[in-house]
Parts: structure tokens; C-alpha cells; sequence
């Protein structure tokens, strides 16, 4: 029973992952008075490159070659550490936020030399700006889990959600301290505006697209899908550990029709609300960045503080 | 059993005998090595014997000197550390056998081997010493031996430099044990460990204080700990590629190795400050550790900044551990105490790799700047591949061995943030957001050395030029790299030893672990955590092949054409226009500038320096400031100079002024003897 619902999540999310980046951009488009694309155009896209010829660099090593299918395959695996419905996902294996954060370094560490292997300037740029970002973004990171996890005396992320839904109303209020630090995390590690801007290819600007500027074919689909998948892991952990009402803790399957509602709604909303925080500001200086990832650590902390005094 | 620790200790002299016997003749020079690995093989039997005994095995032999015995003491703890360095000795041997072929013309190959054998004893001697004056005497050989290694290349000006800070350093460190222990005669009245454990808890708070802080500094000086480790990125960099890996995964590990016996066996119940203490040197250790490596292009250099990371991270457990062994949480203490342990042996491993590593691309392109290298992995394939289990494994990425031991640590910290006491709580929070930092950082400083040496194109001549290395220096890294992955994916089977070690301590003796491993799982019970090293490999492995499986399914059909990296439609792209290394780290370094100090500077010369618009060259300087040195040692160094030149006024070279000193001295002598 539990096997079922843990292979359904894990196929529902990779399935769902391109129409989140649908819809913020179809939001996105709203508010630049435009029509946009429609919210199922991620889709076509896929399809469109998984069927292209590939053009790959002379210099390209195998890292270059194996990087796409190890990051694809590490972004569909992340969601089996973090609840979708309830506590009947549970793994005793997996599960633990620690080695979440450093799955999702992995992938990071990956696309970055993958970035340097071509040897084109804009992919070492790229691919040291990221790391940049990404050393200063896992302490964020780490810590926004820390309050939950000291309330809930577990860091296994499906247990810490699951317990965190039965406590009174008044506890929550660490949580949104922490969820603050978590969102600033979320939008530096999905490569949002402020930290960066996934629709630009301007070389002053741009992080993640230069490091996959030479992919192309069913490698850049890869890599577009893993960083969708990603998207969609972050929005899930988001809504389900730092605002868990609802979560099912009983293995009853007629019980989960409700979290499973409940969870579209929250994602959704917490989409729109990601797409229009991204319209309503600019892309900051790459030096002010490390201002706004200490802020979220900050958050954290004081997070961290309020639980435990 | 004893017998196979003696044989081991006997293999190694025979090595360094031999080694001498046979100098003359340079095709003769591996004999000494194989010596050593045949040693250090035997060494490797004995201690897994020993751990899996669980026995103490402790002999003494009296000399004809008063306080002084030859006095053996193998515990399982000591028998931990025999195994770390037999396991990282013997392929840093086998190595050493292809690697020291390229300096035989140059170099006495037979004085090397017999140092390099004479340090392998020392390491083990220094380990088993249970008498304080004999473990100063081994000490020191280990120091000189190592000293010698050090200064091998010695006609280089750089490495003897080199070797002499650390000369200075590791005396340093030597007065202050010294100091410790003739403290601790003082007032115990012997000389032999045992003895001060029984006695150590009549001696005077104030006594016990200044002891603990003169150990700290002492074994820290060795191990590293900032910022007394101004000698390790020297040292490191300029002995031969497998001293180099001894040094840094197995000598710096007997500074912690005492620290260890010191504060948990020999003395224990240990003040709830010391904890705090170690804990924050630790957590300085390892942010600043991984941030000059940050800023470092030295190949041998860069993995000698992670050295004091790791030493840092190590001592982060241990440090955990006696807070909770002074907060009387016994079972908290062991987890902390097994993540540092464990974190011991696996940076040894990896980072004897990474020193390995560096040594085969050091003896291909001649040269230790990563700015000159670029594009290895296509001429040494195998080099590389090693190299990047390494650096995977020291950013403590799964599921390589850095990862479980750097979780463990995390564990013992988050626990300590759980304690009630708001100053516990905070050191501990302010441990856990170093080692967090350290993490991150440790992986953008790993992505820059492996990207920038062995990816994109090469950017000098000899880089092009590299080959792969021969098969003896690959089967010793090939070893290492298996045994990353083999510690990490097996780490409940290690950890489960280990946990034994840390029962067999009295401090622990029936007390259980809230670290327990059911099957091939690993439990924290007090954070209710849970780590399936196995199941996690597999996990991954069949994830990403089920994305090659499911790419293929879909797009087979479809082609792949190489052609060259996109150049702006410019003329093709030169080496030139690749990330350099600083390139790299500059942003880092600028956003860390309160501790980097980074200064610019531009120097332009121009063609008619009256119209100033046509330059002739340009150079730009980019510098960053050392804070221990420009602030600690420089400092020191002057105030030293300036009163030795002060003393140096009373030698007037008269003689009537000497027989006046003469005297004065003979009558305060005659004074002091009086009263």
C-alpha cells in the first residue's frame, strides 16, 4: 500500500514538474500584460528536444556526457524524502533532510564542472557563480529545517511534516520565521529572480544558462526537466513541512483524498505567489546576493531560537 | 599477535638499513619501499586483529634510566590509529616505489627510503608510547624523520624554507607538550600514563587548566588547528607527493590521536570549558581552512588548507563529545566521538588520494600551479577519475565517506543545539552553521581544482604534453578511491567497530551509544534519524541508470555531432579565454573580504609616458592578506628580533666584562642558595 503511493509520487512529480514551470511563467506573462504561452508549452518543449540532433563540443569529456542523466536521475529521486500526502510515505532509509541537502549539492557540484568542461568562458563563469551561490545557500538551507526538526525531535522530513501538523496553531510561528529563510533559499537554489533569471541569456546576468549554454538535444531536455523537478520538490517541502495542516497520518487511502486536494491548492498558490515575487522585483547585483542569503540565514536562526527557548 | 606489531616494527628498520646498504645503486632504491609495504602490511594484520579481539596488549621494557621505560600500551583505540596509518602507508609505499624514480639522478634515493622508514616506526612507536619521556623521544624522531622527508628536494631555496617553519613550529609545539607533561610529573610524581590517570584528580584546578591548554596547543600545533597551522600548507607542499599524503592523512592524525587518548582516556573528566574550547577551534578550524583554500592555485597547497578544514571538522565531534561527556550524557558523547573517529579515518583516506593525485599530475606537467593545467582528463583518464572520487568524497557528497561522517557530526551538533542551556545552545548553533558553510565551500573549492586542472583545454605546453601515469601509481590511488566509496556505502559495518573502540574508553564502559546500527541501517535515537548507506547507493545507481534506460527508449534515433565550443562567431577560442582559477574564487574571495583583505593592484606602462593612451604592458596584481601572519606571526617575529638585538648588546666581546657577569651570577648564586 505505502509502495504504491511512494512509486505514485515519484512518478506524479517528475509527470507535473514542467507544468509548474507553465504555469509561473503563464503568470509571469499576466503581469508583463502579455498572453504568454500556454501552461502545457514546458511539455512541448521536452518533446521538441528529446527529438534534435545533438551538437556537443569537441572538448567535452564523459562528465559533460554523464552529467544530464545523473542529474535527471538525482532530481526524481529527491522526492522520496519528502512527504506528499502523509506519514504512509515514510522511509526509514531516506528521508533525512541532511542528506537531502547534500543530494541536492551533488547535482550542483555535477552541473558545475560540466559547466567548466567545454572550456567556454561563459560556462566557468557560470559554473563559479553557482558555486558561489550554492555554498552560501546550504547553510540557509539546512538551518530553515533546523526549528522543525528541534520541535519535532526527528530529522526525518516526512515525520518532522507529519508531526508538525498535529501541534496547536501557536507553534507555528517559528515556522514562518523559518519558512522565510527557507523561501530565500528556494529561490536562490531554483535559480529565481533575484539570485537569477531563467529566461535570459544576457551574459552579465545570467548563472544557471550559461553553465548549460552548450547542451543541446535530449541532454539540454534532461537538464531542463531535472531543474523542473526541482522546482516542484522545493514547492512541495515548502508547503507540506513549513504549513503541514492537513497532512495525513493515517495509512487509510480514503483519507488522503483530502491532503491530496489540500496540497494542490497549497502548491499552487505558492507558485503564483513564486511568479509574482519574481514580476514584482529586479534581478540583484551578484555582491548583494550574499546580503539577502545571510538575511535568510538570519531568519532561520532567530527561528531556531524561538523553538528552543 | 604481539609478535606480528614487533615483526612489523623489525620489517621497518630492515627497510631503512637496506636502504642505506644499497644507496649506491639507484635500480635498487624500491627494495626499501617494498620493505615498507611488506611492514606496514603486517601492521595493517595486527590491528585488525587487535580491534577484532577487542584486547589491550601492554608491555614494558625498563631501561637502565630512571622515569624512563620503553612502555607499550595498544588499546582498541591505539589500534584504530595503527590501522589508519598502515591502511594509508601502504599504498603511499607502493606509490612512493614509481614516484621517486624522477628524482634519482638528482637525489640520494637511499637516505630518503631510510627516513621514509624510520618515520613509518616512529608513527607506530608514537602511537603505543605509554611513558611520557619515551613518547617526547618518539615524538621527536617523528618530527626530525618527517623533517627530513620535508626537505627532501634540498636544493630548492623554497623547500628548505619550507622545512624550516616547520622545524620551528613542530618545536613549538614539542615545548609546550613538554611543558604539560613536567607539569603533570610535578604533581603526580611519575612519568608513566597510567599512573598520572590514577592521580591526575588531586592535582590543583589552576595546574589542570594550564595542562589542557598547553596539550591543546601542543598536539593542535601538529594537527593543525588555526591558528598555530601556518606550517602545514608549507610543509605539505614541498615533500615528495606521498610523504605529502602521509603527512596530512596519517602524521597530523596522531596530534588528534593524542588529543583523544589524552582527553578521554588519560584525563578524563574533562571540564565542561575544555568542550566548548576544542568546539570552537574546531569550527574556525574548518570554516577558515576551506576559505584559504578557497584562495589557493597550488595544487599540494590547496589539499593542505582542507587538511586543517577536516582537523577542524574532527575536533567539531570531539569537541561535541566532551561537552556531552561534561553535561553527563554519556550516550550523546559516544555519537559525537564516533563521528570524529570515523571522520579521522575517512579524511585520511581521501585526502592521501587527493595528495596522490596531485602527485601523478606534479610529475607529468612539472609544475604545482593549477593555472597551468587544464584538459587532463582526456591525457590521464584514470588519474582523473580517482582525483574526482577525492574531491567528491572530501565535499562530503553521498555516497562517499565524507558524507556519513560529516551526517554523524551533524547529528552530535543538532543534539547539543536540543540541550537546555542557551551558551551550550549557541556554541553548538555556531558549530553547526560553520560546518554547514564548510560543506558548501569545501564543494566550490573541489569544483575549482577538479574543473580547472582536468576539464576544459590545456593551457601550457607541458599540460599538453602529460601522459597517464604508470600502473604502480595507479593501483595505489585505484585502492584509495575504492575505499572511499567501500567506507561510505559499508559505513554501518565501520561505524559499528568503531562504536566497540569508543565502549572499550572506561569513561564509556557500559553506557550505551545513542548511535546504533540495526542491520545496514544506522540510528540516531535522540534526533530520531536514520542513514541506509546501502540502500541510498543503490537508490541513486538505479535511478540514474533508469534516466539512461528511459533517454534511450525515447531518443535513440537521434545523432550526436561534435563540433567546436561556440566562440561568439570570433576566431576559435583560445586557452586564454577559459575561467582561470582565480577567475574562479575571485567572487568568493571578494564577498569573504573582511577575512581575504583583497587588494588590486594595476601597473601600466605606457609607450610616451607623457601621453598617457597607448599602453605598452599591462600588469594587475591581485593579492590577499594572510591575518595570522600579517597579525600573529609577523608580529611575534619582530618583537623577537628586536629584543634579541637588545640582548645582544651585553656581548661587548671584553673580557674584564665577562668575569664581571661571571661574578655577579656566582653572587646572586650565593645568594639564592642562602635564602
Amino acid at each position: 500500500m505505502s509502495i504504491f503511493i511512494i512509486i505514485l509520487k515519484l512518478i506524479l512529480l517528475p509527470t507535473l514538474s514542467p507544468l509548474c514551470v507553465g504555469i509561473v511563467r503563464k503568470v509571469k506573462a499576466y503581469m508583463q500584460n502579455r498572453r504568454g504561452a500556454g501552461i502545457f508549452q514546458p511539455y512541448y518543449d521536452l518533446w521538441k528536444l528529446f527529438h534534435k540532433d545533438e551538437v556537443i563540443a569537441r572538448d567535452a569529456s564523459w562528465i559533460f556526457y554523464l552529467t544530464p542523466f545523473l542529474l535527471f536521475g538525482l532530481s526524481i529521486l529527491l522526492p522520496l524524502g519528502i512527504p506528499l500526502l502523509g506519514s504512509i510515505e515514510s522511509l526509514s532509509f531516506f528521508g533525512d533532510f541532511i542528506i537531502t541537502i547534500y543530494l541536492l549539492a551533488t547535482m550542483t557540484f555535477f552541473i558545475a564542472l560540466s559547466g567548466l568542461d567545454v572550456g567556454s568562458a561563459f560556462g566557468g563563469f557560470g559554473s563559479s557563480r553557482e558555486m558561489t551561490i550554492a555554498a552560501l545557500t546550504e547553510g540557509t538551507l539546512l538551518f530553515s529545517f533546523l526549528p522543525i526538526a528541534l520541535v519535532t525531535h526527528t530529522t526525518n522530513v516526512i515525520l518532522m511534516a507529519t508531526t508538525a501538523s498535529g501541534l496547536p496553531f501557536f507553534n507555528y510561528l517559528p515556522f514562518v520565521i523559518a519558512f522565510m529563510g527557507f523561501f530565500i533559499a528556494l529561490m536562490a537554489e531554483t535559480g529565481r529572480i533575484p539570485f537569477d533569471n531563467p529566461s535570459t541569456h544576457l551574459e552579465l546576468t545570467m548563472i544557471h544558462e550559461a553553465m548549460i549554454l552548450e547542451y543541446s538535444g535530449k541532454r539540454l531536455a534532461l537538464i531542463e526537466w531535472a531543474n523542473a523537478n526541482k522546482f516542484i520538490f522545493f514547492i512541495i517541502l515548502g508547503v507540506n513541512l513549513f504549513f503541514p495542516w492537513g497532512l495525513s497520518t493515517t495509512a487509510n487511502l480514503s483519507s488522503l483524498l483530502f491532503p491530496f486536494i489540500l496540497v494542490i491548492v497549497k502548491a499552487t498558490t505558492l507558485i503564483v505567489g513564486v511568479a509574482i515575487l519574481e514580476s514584482s522585483m529586479a534581478k540583484l547585483r551578484l555582491f548583494r546576493l550574499p546580503d539577502l542569503l545571510l538575511t535568510g540565514f538570519i531568519f532561520c536562526v532567530i527561528s531556531l531560537i524561538t523553538v528552543t527557548i | 599477535m604481539q609478535n606480528l606489531f614487533f615483526t612489523s616494527l623489525l620489517v621497518l628498520t630492515g627497510g631503512s638499513i637496506i636502504s642505506l646498504i644499497v644507496q649506491r645503486d639507484t635500480k635498487l632504491s624500491y627494495v626499501s619501499s617494498v620493505f615498507s609495504m611488506f611492514g606496514s602490511l603486517l601492521a595493517l594484520i595486527f590491528s585488525i586483529g587487535a580491534l577484532i579481539t577487542q584486547s589491550t596488549l601492554t608491555t614494558t621494557l625498563p631501561t637502565s634510566f630512571p622515569m624512563f621505560n620503553i612502555s607499550l600500551h595498544i588499546d582498541p583505540l591505539a589500534a584504530f590509529f595503527i590501522l589508519i596509518v598502515s591502511l594509508i602507508a601502504l599504498p603511499a609505499s607502493l606509490y612512493g616505489i614509481g614516484y621517486m624514480k624522477q628524482y634519482a639522478k638528482e637525489y640520494n634515493l637511499g637516505v630518503f627510503g631510510f627516513f621514509y622508514n624510520i618515520f613509518l616506526i616512529s608513527l607506530l612507536l608514537v602511537i603505543t608510547a605509554h611513558n611520557a619521556l619515551y613518547f617526547l623521544f618518539v615524538w621527536e624522531i617523528m618530527s626530525l624523520s618527517s623533517l627530513f622527508l620535508v626537505i627532501f628536494e634540498n636544493k630548492k631555496l623554497q623547500i628548505i624554507k619550507s622545512g624550516f617553519i616547520y622545524f620551528i613550529m613542530t618545536h613549538a609545539a614539542t615545548a609546550f607538550i613538554l611543558l604539560s607533561f613536567l607539569l603533570l610529573f610535578q604533581f603526580t610524581g611519575s612519568f608513566d600514563f597510567e599512573t598520572i590517570k590514577q592521580h591526575f584528580a588531586s592535582i590543583p584546578f589552576v595546574i589542570q587548566t594550564i595542562i589542557f591548554l598547553c596539550m591543546i596547543i601542543g598536539f593542535g600545533t601538529k594537527a593543525g588547528i588555526v591558528p598555530f597551522h601556518i606550517w602545514l600548507p608549507w610543509a605539505h607542499s614541498a615533500a615528495p607527493s606521498h610523504v605529502s599524503s602521509l603527512m596530512s592523512g596519517v602524521m597530523i592524525k596522531i596530534g588528534i590521536f593524542m588529543l583523544f587518548k589524552m582527553f578521554l582516556d588519560i584525563l578524563p573528566q574533562t571540564p565542561l570549558w575544555l568542550g566548548y574550547v576544542v568546539l570552537i577551534i574546531g569550527a574556525v578550524s574548518s570554516i577558515l581552512g576551506v576559505l584559504y583554500a578557497l584562495s589557493e592555485h597550488d595544487i599540494k597547497r590547496l589539499p593542505a588548507y582542507h587538511s586543517i578544514e577536516n582537523i577542524g571538522i574532527i575536533l567539531l565531534g570531539l569537541g561535541s563529545g566532551l561537552i556531552f561527556i561534561a553535561l553527563k550524557q554519556p550516550s550523546l558523547a559516544m555519537l559525537a566521538i564516533t563521528a570524529g573517529l570515523f571522520h579521522t579515518l575517512n579524511h585520511a583516506v581521501f585526502k592521501s588520494l587527493l595528495f596522490l593525485g596531485a602527485g601523478s599530475v606534479i610529475s607529468q606537467t612539472h609544475t604545482r600551479n593549477i593555472e597551468e593545467y587544464g584538459g587532463l582528463i582526456k591525457l590521464m583518464p584514470y588519474t582523473a577519475i580517482f582525483f574526482l572520487v577525492g574531491a567528491v568524497a572530501i565535499s562530503g557528497l553521498p555516497p562517499f565517506n565524507g558524507f556519513v561522517s560529516e551526517w554523524l557530526t551533524f547529528q552530535s551538533l543538532f543534539s547539543g543545539i536540543a540541550t537546555s542551556s542557551i551558551l551550550i545552545k549557541s556554541i553548538f548553533i555556531f558549530g553547526a552553521a560553520c560546518l554547514t558553510f564548510t560543506g558548501g565551500l569545501a564543494a566550490a573549492c573541489f569544483v575549482k581544482a577538479f574543473g580547472i586542472t582536468f576539464l576544459a583545454r590545456s593551457r601550457s605546453i607541458e599540460s599538453e604534453k602529460a601522459t597517464e601515469v604508470s600502473p604502480l601509481l595507479l593501483i595505489s590511488m585505484g585502492t584509495l578511491a575504492v575505499l572511499c566509496l567501500t567506507l561510505g556505502v559499508f559505513s554501518f559495518f565501520v561505524i559499528t567497530n568503531i562504536q566497540l573502540i569508543v565502549k572499550n574508553l572506561s569513561l564509556f564502559s557500559s553506557k550505551t551509544s545513542s548511535l546504533s546500527s540495526t542491520g545496514i541501517s544506522l540510528q540516531v535515537n535522540q534526533n530520531v534519524a536514520h542513514l541506509n548507506m546501502p540502500v541510498i547507493f543503490l537508490v541513486m545507481a538505479v535511478f540514474i541508470a533508469l534516466s539512461f534506460g528511459l533517454v534511450y527508449i525515447v531518443s535513440r534515433k537521434q545523432k550526436v555531432v561534435l563540433r567546436t565550443v561556440w566562440d561568439c562567431g570570433f576566431n576559435a577560442l583560445s586557452p586564454k579565454m577559459e575561467i582561470t582559477a582565480t577567475g574562479f574564487s575571485r567572487t568568493l574571495i571578494l564577498i569573504f573580504r573582511g577575512i581575504f583583505q583583497p587588494s588590486k593592484q594595476h601597473e601600466i606602462e605606457y609607450v610616451d609616458a607623457d601621453i598617457r593612451y597607448f599602453s605598452k604592458s599591462k600588469t594587475v596584481t591581485l593579492g590577499i592578506v594572510n591575518i595570522y601572519e600579517a597579525y600573529l606571526y609577523y608580529p611575534l617575529h619582530n618583537g623577537l628580533s628586536i629584543i634579541s638585538k637588545q640582548i645582544r648588546k651585553i656581548q661587548s666581546g671584553n673580557v674584564n666584562q665577562y668575569l664581571l657577569y661571571i661574578f655577579i651570577l656566582l653572587l646572586g648564586l650565593l645568594i639564592f642558595a642562602r635564602y
